[in-house]
């Protein structure tokens, strides 16, 4: 390990002060934040050396980001346990035995949830909650079981403290999943986020159900099941904002390039292609590389903690997300250094040059063999990152900056159709609608259906004048985010980012469909 | 044959049962006072009044005809305003063909089409090619009409029509009359034959305070349509007026209260309805 300086040290030092002396944080988050602040006072991973100049810079000038992981990663960013198993075997760990009616599963479930790590050590994925509960709420009254679902969704939205806990129902219609949905529309809660897988299979009834309850608490959003099983297999999951993920496995890590500002540092679009990209593509995938190495053979996780050792996830089911964000950004950069006016998500050629990027970027990953993601043929996934609250002129993924969506829907959901099939763990967009008063969840559910024949991936809608809101891929609760802003803790991480961001990115000025 | 198209909305939420592409027929044979679209009434009589205050260029005077660019066309209704004939000079001639184009470009996230209008059944020979044509795609039709036109009389266009969303303003013929400028005979009759064939798609009646009994309106249009529903699963939708859209001297009336509303929607559910909306 490299020694630190004094000023190093010194920085190091003010920096945990300030959290410890925070008064917007809560407890949880200080703690959060302090083990970040030690896990970066390590130098111990074999870092690319070009990485510095490109990551540990000003806002403005970073082409490579790393989300916020720290130095020396302690465990996989994403974690999707198999609950199945858990439910059926128990856990010798936990010492809990397998669970024989709903209120045993449900309480076991909570347990398990506070023994899944993750980047912001919240479980991120939380179960194909329908599927598994279908079995115990079999010849009990509906009452009943939506009081037990109330109690276990309201612990879970007050002790799992950020939005980035997911969980999945879908693509088949279940009982459980119907009261789940009753119930969460009921509760307006922004914790667990919900995503509902739609297949062929999905009866129009129980998208309609999914949808109703979407324009009362922004959630579920809605995964085309048939992409990501053709990508995943059978045994995907939908974890955090909206990544598409392995059942028994997860994500090590995730990076992301920041096309928007590597644009910025090409002399025109032959430069970029030839010379900047693919050297930014480099060192991230090399950096990721060197992680994924350290979680793996260093840090111990896969042999020590419970959930390898009992079989609820799997090392050789994890993969790594290769991120991107400001598509957007860097397209219309390269258009004005070529004295072009065409702007993307208006202009057919500004358009066709994004589908270029893209493609060069998805030729790289196919290229690069990543070490321990055997589950997807060695390579990592490319994914569409949403963003961070203090991101300054760069767009989440590939999507169209706020402000400038095209006039029509129909005009904006043919340019996502271009984009959503490079990204096997997430991408999504999201839409704020006016359907109250109208009464016409078909509308809705006309685009969905639509949508899924023509290659989009994932769709998110809220009411427009809805309390909970989206706001790149979590939720978050506009009354929370105001009482933050006057200064007042509040509970969630995210609404802090919520809050962020709606003052960076615009997230309550998106255009009303 | 053409048809003189207003507007064409890709996707819409208020025109029909799920997503749908909305098509805007100019001219009507009704004279509402509480029209929300008056300048879709009258057709142009390219008299080139709208030329001079049009800021883009969009109007132009060739010929003795107004001709209108929709490149160039900023939707500013700078020409709405000046129109001494309550017309717009913003429309095109189309045929079915060209029509079926436009809305090609929104399969498949549209269930089907709405025609609306201005009265879109004046263009009947229009309407019965479109719905042909949207047929062939796979595509659900639906007429929206002021209920003016015999449908029953019209079993060719019936049959590429599967549902008719029909306007009952007004129930008593001198309310309908004062309101309307014309008389609604033929409008009860195409209600209780829409309701009889399983194709009434919904019915709506705008509430305006002063205008008329509407408690009558609505009495009896549940009365006839409840023995029926079942055939078409109808939608009674019972509209607040809202004084966007409408002409100046109309712009004063206050809006119904919610409890009318509410009340009025309960009595519709009184005679067995069960999809009532008001909105």
């Amino acid at each position: 390990m490299r020694e630190l300086t004094a000023s190093e040290v010194q920085t190091a030092r003010e920096a945990i002060l300030a959290t410890i002396t925070d008064r917007t944080l809560t407890h949880e988050q200080k703690v959060t934040n302090l083990s970040r602040h030690a896990e970066n006072l390590l130098t111990v991973l074999d870092e690319p050396a070009e990485l510095d100049s490109l990551m540990r810079v000003p806002v403005t000038e970073k082409c490579i980001c790393n989300l916020g992981e720290g130095d020396a990663p302690y465990r996989p960013r994403y974690i999707a346990p198999d609950y199945a198993k858990f439910l059926r075997e128990g856990s010798a760990f936990l010492q809990l035995e397998p669970a024989t009616d709903l209120f045993d599963a449900l309480n076991n479930l909570l347990i398990f949830y506070h023994n899944v790590p993750s980047i912001t050590n919240f479980p991120v994925y939380i179960g194909n909650l329908d599927q598994l509960l279908e079995p115990y709420v079999e010849g009990m009254d509906d009452e009943t079981v939506k009081k037990a679902l109330r109690l276990f969704f309201k612990n879970v939205d007050r002790t799992i403290l950020d939005s980035f806990c997911h969980a999945d129902i879908g693509p088949m219609d279940t009982r459980a999943g119907r009261l789940i949905m009753q119930v969460e529309a009921e509760l307006e809660d922004a914790v667990p986020n919900l995503t509902m897988r739609v297949s062929a299979e999905t009866p129009d009834s129980y998208l309609l159900e999914g949808i109703r309850c979407a324009m009362h608490s922004a959630k579920p959003s809605f995964a085309n099941d048939a992409m990501f099983r053709r990508e995943l297999g059978d045994h995907y999951v939908i974890a955090s904002c909206y990544n598409g993920l392995l059942e028994a496995g997860g994500s090590y890590t995730l990076s992301r390039l920041l096309l928007g500002n590597i644009a910025r540092r090409a002399d025109s679009i032959a430069d970029f292609k030839t010379r900047v990209l693919p050297h930014m593509m480099d060192v991230m995938a090399r950096y990721m590389d060197e992680r994924i190495r350290f979680i793996v053979e260093k840090s111990g996780f896969f042999e020590s903690n419970f959930l390898s050792r009992e079989g609820f996830i799997k090392r050789e089911n994890f993969t790594a997300m290769y991120g991107l964000v400001g598509l957007a950004e860097a397209v219309n950069v390269l258009m004005e250094k070529e004295g072009k006016s065409g702007r993307y998500g208006h202009c057919a050629e500004a358009d066709a040059l994004g589908v270029e990027i893209m493609d060069q970027i998805e030729a790289f990953n196919n290229a690069h063999q990543a070490p321990y993601c055997e589950c997807t043929g060695g390579h990592f996934l490319l994914h569409a990152q949403v963003g961070l609250a203090d991101d300054q002129n760069s767009s989440p993924g590939t999507r169209i900056p706020i402000g400038e969506e095209p006039d029509e829907l129909v005009d904006h959901l043919k340019h996502i159709s271009l984009f959503h099939k490079y990204f096997p763990s997430g991408t999504g967009d999201i839409f704020p609608v006016d359907l109250t008063v109208h009464n016409n969840p078909q509308f809705i559910l006309d685009i969905l259906r639509g949508a899924f024949k023509t290659d989009i991936r994932y769709l998110s809608f809220y009411s427009s004048d809805s309390d909970v809101i989206r706001v790149t891929g979590y939720l978050v609760k506009r009354s929370e985010m105001e009482k933050l802003d006057s200064g007042l803790n509040v509970r969630q991480n995210t609404t802090g980012l919520g809050l962020g961001a709606s003052k960076n990115c615009k997230i309550l000025d998106r255009r009303i469909r | 044959m053409e048809a003189l198209v207003n507007k064409i909305i890709p996707f819409s939420s208020v025109d029909g049962p799920g997503n749908r592409t909305a098509i805007f027929l100019q001219g009507c044979n009704f004279d509402c006072k509480y029209c929300h679209n008056p300048e879709t009434i009258h057709l142009c009589g390219h008299c080139g009044t709208c030329v001079s205050v049009c800021p883009t260029g969009a109007l132009q005077k060739q010929g003795g005809r107004v001709t209108y660019d929709i490149t160039k066309c900023c939707l500013c209704d700078a020409c709405l305003k000046v129109c001494p004939n309550g017309s717009s000079p913003r429309t095109r001639s189309m045929t079915p063909k060209q029509v079926m184009e436009e809305v090609k470009k929104n399969m498949p996230f549209i269930r089907g089409i709405t025609v609306s209008g201005g009265e879109c059944t004046r263009w009947r020979d229009f309407l019965a090619e479109l719905f042909a044509l949207a047929k062939e795609e796979g595509l659900h039709t639906l007429i929206d009409s002021n209920g003016s036109y015999d449908l029953s009389a019209d079993p060719e266009l019936m049959a590429v029509t599967d549902g008719v969303m029909l306007d009952v303003k007004a129930w008593d013929l001198t309310v309908h009359q004062d309101l309307c400028g014309a008389e609604n005979s033929e409008v009860k009759a195409n209600l209780d034959f829409l309701a009889r064939c399983g194709k009434l798609t919904e019915v709506r009646t705008v509430v305006v305070p002063g205008l008329g009994d509407p408690e009558e309106t609505v009495r009896w249009v549940a009365q006839c349509i409840a023995p029926w529903q079942s055939r078409g699963g109808t939608r009674y939708k019972i509209i607040r007026y809202r004084p966007f859209g409408v002409r100046e001297r109309y712009k004063s009336i206050v809006p119904p209260t919610d409890e009318q509303l509410d009340g009025l929607a309960a009595l519709a559910r009184s005679f067995g309805l069960t999809d009532v909306v008001v909105t």
